[in-house]
């Protein structure tokens, strides 16, 4: 090899931003086309909307709804916007465990030796899954609707869906963290049930917290998911906003500036 | 630009490792490998389970640090230029592989995109190497619905789209039946044929010999002996002659005729007597014509002749006095005496 094309070739050693974005566009049709030959991964997306709509609307909305005064209707009010919140951390899992599978398949090795940053690998299994998770809220207002949701108006159901995907990226940072240590999709499943369950039902999402023991509101007053609750309940319901919002978007990019780039310089020194 | 050594022929090396060393914990994955690939030829590491031959392979191809030493491939050092290393190389092996929910069209089509081809180009390069590693018909289907030989034809496509000067090929046919195994070889020969320097990592002598023209044998992360096939060959103590005789009867005068030839490669002449056959080691094909030479004389009919080549714990016993990844204590000082080179 001449001295000359060794130095044209050392000058591409740095990836142009078009070359990201072919790179994260390759591997997003990827993860599309997994979608096409296995339909039934989307079955999580589709039937977990239904299934705890019906179940917390029916279930539980009778007895929680008059305690807040507004009987089953209200509770759906209530609700539904939680609901928002709580599909956008569950759905945020899939991004560790299809992690941690493509790890022990051996693809991702191939990835890792060919010529692409790192970060594309990761920001296109967190495009589709945020892809996954509006389909999935769109089956949710689906159902909503059904069971009597009202939307009053469109522009704060749209930001409440904003908001939680926002949050719901910064999340999928931790569970890529989890599916790169972790040894396999199941433990990352496991450990993401232990972190997800606390979260989502130590929070407002179900239930109003002033009924709950001090220490416990203390925690829900923090966590994240009740903000977000509270939040997207005031952009599609009404009532008081600002402060959530504010709290839940700080939440995220702390979550993120911390996750993101551990978790990429755990997947770069991966062996 | 890192250059460490340039070849005594005057070509270039296309690798070059030098004192290459990674511990797991209390485990010697590699410790010290010295390496030397000619631009253009196969460099066959000859070795068993847990030698080190995956660990040297996957630091070579940047997927892993080493703890000390250095290495540069088509030019580009390991650890300084991963990115521009990862451009010129080819990776097949246990376990980089393809994505098995993807369509074998879909794989080649992507591998394509991410080593930057435009959109046209990866598509008629994904046509191209379908066609030419007979894959076309089933171009459509999930790779998991691929047989063995399949898939790893479709690694071999997958490894070659950005058209590699260093490939490499970690036990690329480790687990396929024969045939399978024969047509792996046949396509890896052709890619040779292109002018790829290869560096192949087997447990079968058989493969190397098939594929390879020099030979690095590899035990427990050391390099235990190194240089041409043949010349190796004739170290290990070359082919054994399996002779079987027509008559079962003639066993005993057929070995005993063999016998008094006198030759003694490796080890000497024995009798398999569970399987009618009377085993031969020699060096030449001198010593080959000898054999029939003196059957033929004795007037007795044979069967069938077979030559075999030596097999892995062969080579490691006549190199190192032990089986391979077998700590050396095991083997008694005598028989270490007795295969001595």
């Amino acid at each position: 090899m001449s001295a000359a094309t060794v130095t044209a070739t050392a000058s591409d050693a740095r990836i142009p931003l078009r070359g990201h974005l072919r790179h994260t566009g390759a591997l997003i049709r990827r993860n599309l086309l997994w979608i096409r030959q296995d339909p039934e991964s989307m079955f999580d997306a589709l039937l977990m909307p239904v299934v705890f709509t019906l179940l917390f609307v029916y279930v539980f909305g009778g007895s929680i709804g008059l305690a807040l005064g507004g009987g089953q209707d209200g509770y759906v009010q209530y609700v539904i916007p939680g609901m928002i919140a709580m599909m956008s951390m569950t759905l945020s899992q899939g991004v560790g465990t299809g992690f941690s599978q493509d790890f022990n398949s051996g693809v991702m090795d191939r990835f890792r030796s060919l010529p692409i940053g790192r970060g594309s690998v990761l920001f296109a299994k967190i495009t589709v899954e945020l892809l996954r998770m509006l389909f999935a809220t769109t089956v949710l207002m689906i159902v909503a609707v059904l069971v009597g949701f009202h939307i009053h108006h469109w522009g704060g159901l749209l930001a409440a869906v904003g908001l939680s995907a926002v949050f719901a990226s910064s999340i999928m940072w931790v569970f890529l963290t989890l599916g790169v240590i972790l040894k396999n999709a199941q433990s990352v499943q496991a450990m993401g049930f232990l972190v997800l369950f606390p979260l989502q039902f130590g929070s407002s999402i179900f239930a109003p917290t002033n009924s709950m023991p001090g220490w416990l509101q203390t925690f829900t007053d923090y966590n994240p998911l009740s903000t977000l609750a509270d939040a997207a309940r005031g952009l599609m319901v009404g009532g008081p906003v600002a402060h959530d919002l504010w709290v839940t978007l700080g939440w995220s990019v702390a979550i993120t500036a911390i996750a993101a780039p551990y978790a990429i310089h755990k997947f770069r020194t991966k062996s | 630009m890192t250059r460490i050594d340039k070849n005594s022929s005057g070509g270039e090396n296309a690798v070059t490792v030098r004192g290459m060393v990674k511990h797991y914990g209390e485990t010697k994955a590699l410790d010290g490998v010295d390496l030397d690939v000619r631009e253009g030829t196969v460099m066959g590491v000859l070795g068993p389970n847990g030698a080190g031959k995956t660990t040297l392979v996957r630091i070579l191809s940047t997927l892993l640090s080493p703890d000390a030493g250095q290495a540069t491939v088509a030019g580009y050092d390991v650890l300084r230029q991963p990115r521009q290393l990862r451009r010129v190389i080819g990776l097949t092996g246990q376990y980089a592989s393809v994505d098995e929910k993807l369509p074998g069209w879909e794989n080649l089509y992507m591998i394509g995109r991410l080593l930057d081809l435009p959109r046209k180009d990866a598509r008629a390069r994904a046509d191209e190497l379908l066609e030419r590693f007979s894959l076309t018909d089933a171009a459509k289907r999930p790779a998991s619905t691929y047989s063995g030989g399949m898939r790893r034809r479709l690694d071999l496509a997958a490894s070659m789209i950005g058209r590699p000067q260093v490939l490499f090929l970690d036990e690329p046919t480790t687990g396929l039946d024969p045939r399978t195994r024969n047509e792996v070889w046949d396509e890896v020969k052709a890619m040779v044929g292109d002018g790829v320097t290869v560096l192949l990592t087997t447990q079968y002598m058989e493969e190397a010999e098939q594929l390879a023209s020099e030979l690095t044998v590899v035990d427990r992360g050391k390099v235990i002996a190194g240089g041409g096939i043949e010349e190796l060959k004739a170290k290990v103590g070359g082919r054994t002659l399996r002779v079987r005789p027509a008559d079962p009867v003639q066993l005993r005068p057929l070995a005993a005729a063999l016998d008094e030839l006198g030759i003694t490669g490796l080890a000497t002449t024995t009798v398999d007597a569970d399987s009618g056959t009377v085993l031969v080691p020699v060096l030449s094909d001198e010593q080959l014509t000898a054999v029939v030479s003196a059957v033929t004389a004795r007037g007795i009919t044979l069967s069938s002749i077979t030559t075999e080549l030596p097999s892995l714990d062969e080579v490691f016993l006549s190199l190192t006095g032990h089986r391979a990844g077998a700590p050396q204590d095991t083997v008694p000082a005598d028989t270490r005496e007795e295969v001595a080179v």
